[in-house]
């Protein structure tokens, strides 16, 4: 699997000395070996813990159902048996595609505990990213739902030839398929957890890239010692506090700090598994005296939209800590927020790549309302410029690059059989982020927009390349590209320019039908909301279309260096 | 307008947005995110075409009152929707 690599973190299995080694005793780790789902749950439930609530699942149908951390660690063990039973092994690949269902969190942790590699995808995502996923990461087993298999993979599991096993919520399966919920019944629940070592791969979430395919960014088991810090430093998780954070697992965000950060730091997390809904938010934080609360700006911004007055009607006395995470948070809602919750939204930074939480507006320190705050303890940031295949940091005011000092546990060892590109993202010693910023006099760091092509909507990276393929797939397009424009709700939404094929004319019509296709292909988190017409896109000397002008054009500004322009846009 | 032209420009400006949705395949109990499978930008935008279709302000609050075509129509047309 993850092939291990040597730039980024060397020693980072070794506790005994830097800025980890206190972090050290916030897990259990017996005999040197690490696995995040003893440290989530087992580890708990040996020390006594076991009775203790560890979630609290609300049914988009009003269904409630409490599990202890007992009822989770029988669950994962269980899961864990399942696969063991239909031949999996340490090392073998195993992918969720589920909604927020309870399922869902046995069988991450589940999977870790068996020794295996977890990859939860996003459940809106469309048959297309999802095969393109599996084939990358070479999945062997997934958990899915009767109305996603027969809607998004039935069509094409056949030619993924490392899919061993298909695992169905619920007590029925298709053909071809197991039903989970009776091989959980059967299983044993005394499943004895794989000690992986601290540099074991245990998870790979994918993000997307400016060319080529999504990258599987590897992360390994001792990521759960940074998890546990952050969790608590950036988060103020203690054990008991009622925590809710609101991001789907199929995001890097609601594994990390969904689901490892909050066990690890036996919190009480609510799971919801409706979509956003305004007074069904404010509703659950008043009842469950929900007390953390970990969210996205898309969110936020859309409570803001609906004002104060319906807010008013709300319980909110309960809630000690706000947290937000995607993109930046705008200083209206952080303003906002502390008036309406009577807290602001802590605005933090942190990526795919990155495993946990690296600049924070913390609790306890001064919120700079449109700031992603100051770099976390133990994590050295600094914003740099490239020159002459060098880097050379900028001070303060300056804007450049963020970029972070390697070696703290939860950063990535890999990207899946991208060595190229994993080396691509360090110099001089620096993780280089892609992401342009600023650091104040104060330490605190300010975002400025994205380094590289890439669109960020609904606070996920969305990659033009990923978009471009699928829309010339369709008939009419001959060529396509794709680019964020900034939106009130979204941050960004993705834009399309198509040139068309001979014998096919622009129209209302044909519109709709590409962002049918686009739609169908990639799912609607991913698929452009507008697509538009051209004769012709511009391109470099070397035939590559020139997102940056199609943007600089759509927002009106300055056109930059257009030396290498060969042929512009009509 | 009736409840069958409100139906109409219901369903028209729904496949608009997701024309990955053919108006036939509509059941009258579908969830629009549950079931016809649009994520909440595209609830928004459904919101705002309503708005400037039929002049009907959907607060908010409302918006699970049009998660289906059987809640949508007589919701709107309580609101008073194309008068």
């Amino acid at each position: 699997m993850a092939k291990r690599n040597t730039v980024g973190p060397a020693s980072v299995g070794d506790f005994g000395s830097g800025p980890w080694a206190a972090a050290r005793d916030l897990i259990d780790a017996p005999a040197g070996s690490v696995n995040i789902a003893h440290e989530a749950v087992d580890r708990h439930v040996l020390s006594g813990h076991g009775g203790d609530r560890a979630m609290l699942w609300l049914g988009k149908d009003g269904t409630r159902r409490d599990l202890s951390y007992a009822d989770l660690a029988d669950a994962a063990a269980r899961f864990a048996a399942v696969l063991a039973a239909h031949g999996l092994t340490t090392g073998d690949s195993v992918f969720s595609l589920t909604g927020r269902v309870p399922e869902l969190y046995a069988a991450a942790l589940g999977t870790l505990k068996a020794g295996m590699v977890f990859t939860p995808l996003f459940s809106a995502f469309g048959p297309e990213p999802i095969r393109t996923r599996m084939e990358i990461g070479a999945a062997n087993a997934l958990v899915t739902t009767v109305p996603l298999y027969k809607r998004k993979i039935a069509p094409w599991r056949d030619q993924i030839p490392s899919l061993k096993l298909i695992l169905i919520v619920g007590d029925e399966a298709p053909e071809g398929c197991v039903a989970l919920g009776p091989a959980m019944a059967a299983a044993s629940p005394d499943f004895e957890t794989v000690r992986t070592g601290p540099e074991d791969p245990a998870l790979v979430h994918f993000t997307s890239g400016t060319t080529g395919k999504p990258k599987g960014v590897v992360h390994v088991h001792n990521a759960v010692l940074y998890h546990a810090f952050s969790g608590c430093e950036a988060l103020d998780l203690t054990p008991g506090t009622v925590y809710w954070c609101t991001a789907d697992p199929g995001w890097v965000t609601g594994t990390s700090y969904g689901i490892v950060a909050p066990l690890v730091n036996r919190v009480m997390m609510i799971v919801d598994e409706a979509e956003f809904d305004l007074e069904r938010w404010y509703a659950t934080v008043e009842r469950e005296r929900v007390e953390v609360w970990y969210s996205a700006p898309t969110a936020i911004r859309m409570m803001m939209r609906s004002g104060a007055e319906i807010a008013d009607r709300y319980d909110f006395s309960s809630l000690r800590f706000l947290a937000s995470v995607g993109e930046p948070l705008n200083p209206e809602a952080v303003v906002w927020s502390e008036k309406v919750f009577g807290r602001p939204f802590h605005d933090n930074w942190w990526q795919t790549e990155t495993g946990g939480i690296m600049i924070a507006n913390r609790p306890g320190s001064t919120v700079k309302p449109g700031s992603m705050g100051q770099a976390m303890p133990g994590i050295e940031a600094a914003i740099v410029e490239r020159t002459d295949g060098h880097l050379r940091t900028l001070g303060d005011g300056e804007v450049g690059e963020l970029a972070l000092r390697p070696g703290w546990p939860s950063m990535m060892r890999a990207y899946l059989h991208e060595q190229a590109r994993y080396d691509k993202c360090f110099l001089d010693g620096w993780y280089l982020s892609g992401d342009l910023a600023m650091r104040d006099g104060d330490g605190y760091f300010w975002f400025v927009g994205r380094a590289d092509d890439l669109i960020k909507t609904s606070g996920h990276l969305v990659g033009p390349f990923e978009v471009e393929s699928a829309l010339i797939e369709h008939d009419a397009v001959a060529e396509a590209g794709v680019i964020g424009i900034p939106d009130e709700a979204a941050g960004e939404i993705v834009k399309a320019y198509v040139t068309l094929n001979p014998g096919f004319t622009a129209d209302e019509a044909l519109e709709r039908d590409i962002r049918g296709h686009a739609r169908k292909r990639l799912g609607p988190a991913v698929a452009p909301r507008a697509v538009v017409f051209r004769n012709t896109l511009p391109k470099t000397r070397s035939g590559k279309i020139m997102r940056r002008l199609l943007k600089a054009r759509e927002l009106g500004l300055p056109e930059g260096d257009i030396s290498t322009l060969e042929s512009d846009e009509t | 307008m009736t409840q069958d032209d409100i139906r109409t420009a219901f369903i028209e400006e729904l496949t608009k947005i997701a024309p990955d949705i053919a108006a036939e395949d509509i059941g009258e109990t579908d969830h629009i995110q549950d079931d016809l499978g649009l994520d909440s930008m595209d609830v928004l935008n459904l919101v705002t075409a309503l708005h400037q279709r039929l002049g009907v302000d959907i607060p908010e609050p409302d918006y699970p009152r049009i998660a289906t075509l059987s809640d949508a129509v007589p919701y709107l047309a309580a609101k008073g929707a194309g008068s």
